[in-house]
């Protein structure tokens, strides 16, 4: 090929796209020749792994500014697909419909927060951190606020929100790699550990930029295929999106027929932990107005806080290009988040409408069990009936179903052939993987370039300095690893854990160093250290018992904290000595896109 | 009042519009989430709930794009766009 990479950019894509197509294909013949659903699981995570452990050796480098920010020449519309597939989770891609699926109205706060979010990341934050040419976000606060404790705080803050978020991910990549290779989880997820660190390790940022397109390429396949194709394989439309009205209508009927009848607490102790039961309308608003707001409202500043999502736009060549790539980023993500409530809604309807081929609801129990599909999945422990009323068929309260389910058992439910459960199982592991890479870079990052260079050892070589960012990834990634194999907590709850310590401590401390000219050094660590500790003893609270008050729970703490944080900063930046000349300077080079970046290109 | 600080006053007044559109389709239909579902909207979804999957979502990537545009503008007007050697 001619012409340097980035040129060559959407042929190379074009052609892994087109040659990742062909994989399907083929995986869809050999399973017709009578290929066994194990080998094509493990072909497809095998393959999928195996491609990005090559983009991640052929990305490696030994040079600060393509291993800190991929050299800034990551053009607008593959930083959006990156973007895109660092932002959507092992969570996003795995439990997401599932959480529509139980909750509805109630949960569908996280897809407006995690996409109005970008929103804020856009105009209030993205273009001026890429023009003050940082490489970490704790750079960002250690040079605007300048000190060693302003950037320790931030340094902080970062590893308690990404770490938070790193071992539901690392938690994830195990239980796909465990089921797709039929490991045990504790091997697995060593195994998911090194198939992330052979993406970022040799190349760091730049590793991670372009494995993450890739990963994006191959998430978003084996999320839309299976919803399209449901879709006109239930007669439901051949645009789910557009189309779905009367089956939406249809579930709300049937939840009106069958009624929402409780469970008595001694029948639900015999239901296996983790599975639940459809217990809350699917489309009728079925939560108040401040609990959905206060929900989207923390997810959305999380959004803006969250360190490996504002890393990715100081990879961009410009401020111009920042500002677009937030854009697509979002399209990108919107691809899939419209998608999810889709899938839920067939998921759902599936099940449960007795006039459908597939669904359960109505059944014997003799006929259920009896079901390939059924036994499959009662057997991997996600799927679970009991009779309580005695009368010998299945009611609505008494079938229950893991989160996860909902993307990994429909297609099958749906009489789909089993290549596309294969390719879920690498849609899934892409989405784990790519989120835990950008986590375990940031931390790895904050620490060494603001932690070892910048505060213990300012006179260190490139290549040192590149040595130890390599020694802290592997460091954290088995930390991570480790606390993931002791499964203290489910995926999505730590998910959202995670955005609430970032917007704790970090929102206010970002957004007013760049719209504030007033905010100095005493206001920021007070914000930041105050904010973080206010959330976390906020939750503390509210996990032993405590009762809360506005509203806020466990899952909203961060509002909380980001108010602690808001009001610390501004007292106590009007109570001391406003920046100096240069600091305020500064400032307002930051503010207009023209001009030399405030820290140079290698620093 | 210089050159700058009039760019700076125009990229406020932009970030206070952003920032207002944002609000009505993160959070200020949802204040009426209720009396909203029980209308029909777009493709026969009831309204908050086409709003919560498609509507509101679809609304955010339209708002950056036209954000990002306003404010390059802008940047041109004040004569601080960046040059494509920096």
């Amino acid at each position: 090929m001619k012409g340097n990479f980035i040129d060559n950019l959407p042929k190379v894509y074009g052609i892994y796209t087109g040659g990742f197509i062909g994989f399907i294909i083929i995986m869809a013949i050999a399973e017709q020749m009578g290929m066994t659903a194990k080998a094509i699981g493990i072909a497809f995570v095998a393959f999928t792994v195996f491609i990005y452990a090559l983009i991640g050796w052929l990305s490696r480098t030994a040079q600060a500014d393509a291993y800190y920010v991929a050299g800034r020449q990551v053009p607008t519309v593959f930083n959006g697909m990156a973007t895109a597939a660092d932002w959507m989770s092992g969570a996003s891609f795995v439990a997401m419909a599932g959480g529509i699926y139980f909750k509805g109205y109630g949960y569908m706060a996280l897809l407006v927060g995690w996409t109005g979010g970008y929103v804020l990341v856009a105009s209030l934050l993205a273009p001026y951190l890429r023009k003050f040419g940082c490489y970490t976000v704790p750079d960002f606060i250690g040079t605007r606020y300048g000190g060693n404790l302003a950037r320790f705080s931030a340094v902080v803050v970062l590893t308690v929100a990404s770490f938070t978020y790193v071992t539901a991910q690392i938690n994830a990549t195990g239980t796909i790699a465990s089921v797709a290779l039929d490991i045990p989880f504790q091997y697995a997820v060593y195994v998911g550990l090194i198939s992330i660190l052979l993406c970022s390790m040799l190349g760091g940022m730049r590793g991670v930029t372009w494995t993450q397109v890739a990963q994006y390429i191959v998430l978003i396949i084996a999320y839309l295929l299976p919803v399209f194709w449901i879709s006109n394989k239930m007669g439901a439309g051949f645009f789910p999106h557009f189309m779905l009205a009367d089956e939406v209508a249809r579930i709300g009927e049937l939840e009106q027929q069958f009624g929402f009848v409780k469970n008595a607490a001694a029948d639900l102790k015999s239901v296996p932990k983790g599975l639940a039961g459809i217990t809350k309308a699917h489309s009728a608003v079925n939560a108040t107005p401040w609990a959905f707001i206060s929900l989207a409202l923390a997810m959305m500043m999380g959004t803006a806080s969250l360190p490996h999502v504002m890393m990715r736009y100081f990879t961009t060549p410009s401020v111009k290009a920042a500002r677009k790539s937030v854009g697509w980023s979002l399209f990108f993500i919107f691809l899939l988040y419209s998608s999810a409530p889709m899938l839920a809604t067939l998921s759902k309807l599936s099940l449960i409408d007795p006039n459908l081929p597939t669904g359960i609801i109505g059944k014997t129990f003799a006929e259920v069990e009896a079901i390939d599909w059924y036994q499959n999945w009662n057997q991997a422990n996600l799927m679970f009936i009991s009779d309580f009323n005695g009368n010998g068929t299945l009611e609505l309260n008494e079938f229950f179903m893991g989160g996860k389910a909902v993307v990994l058992a429909t297609p099958e439910i749906a009489g789909l052939p089993y290549v596309i459960s294969g390719l879920v199982a690498a849609g899934g592991m892409a989405a784990a993987m790519s989120t835990a890479d950008g986590l375990i870079l940031a931390i790895a990052n904050a620490i060494s370039h603001d932690v070892y260079y910048k505060i213990i050892d300012p006179k260190a070589e490139t290549a040192k300095r590149l040595l130890v960012a390599r020694v802290l990834l592997v460091i954290i990634g088995f930390a991570g690893a480790t606390i993931a194999a002791m499964e203290i907590q489910g995926i999505l709850g730590s998910v959202i854990w995670a955005f609430d310590f970032a917007m704790s401590g970090l929102f206010f401390p970002l957004v007013l160093g760049v719209w504030w000219k007033r905010a100095n050094r005493q206001g920021a660590i007070a914000g930041m250290l105050g904010g973080l500790i206010a959330g976390a003893w906020y939750l503390v609270w509210v996990r032993t018992g405590g009762s809360g008050f506005l509203g806020i729970t466990q899952l909203t703490f961060g509002i909380f904290g980001s108010a602690v944080s808001l009001v610390l900063m501004v007292i106590v930046s009007l109570m001391t000595a406003e920046p100096d000349k240069a600091t305020q300077k500064m400032v307002d080079d930051v503010r207009v896109p023209s001009g030399k970046s405030i820290l140079g290109k290698s620093h | 009042m210089s050159n700058q600080q009039k760019h700076w006053e125009k990229t406020r007044g932009l970030l206070f519009i952003t920032l207002a559109i944002w609000f009505v389709f993160s959070i200020g239909i949802f204040l009426f989430g209720a009396e909203m579902n029980e209308v029909t909207g777009p493709f026969g979804y009831p309204w908050t709930y086409w709003f919560t999957c498609q509507g509101s979502l679809g609304a955010f990537v339209i708002l950056i794009f036209w954000f990002a545009n306003r404010q390059e503008k802008i940047d041109e007007e004040f004569g601080f766009s960046e040059r494509e050697d920096e």
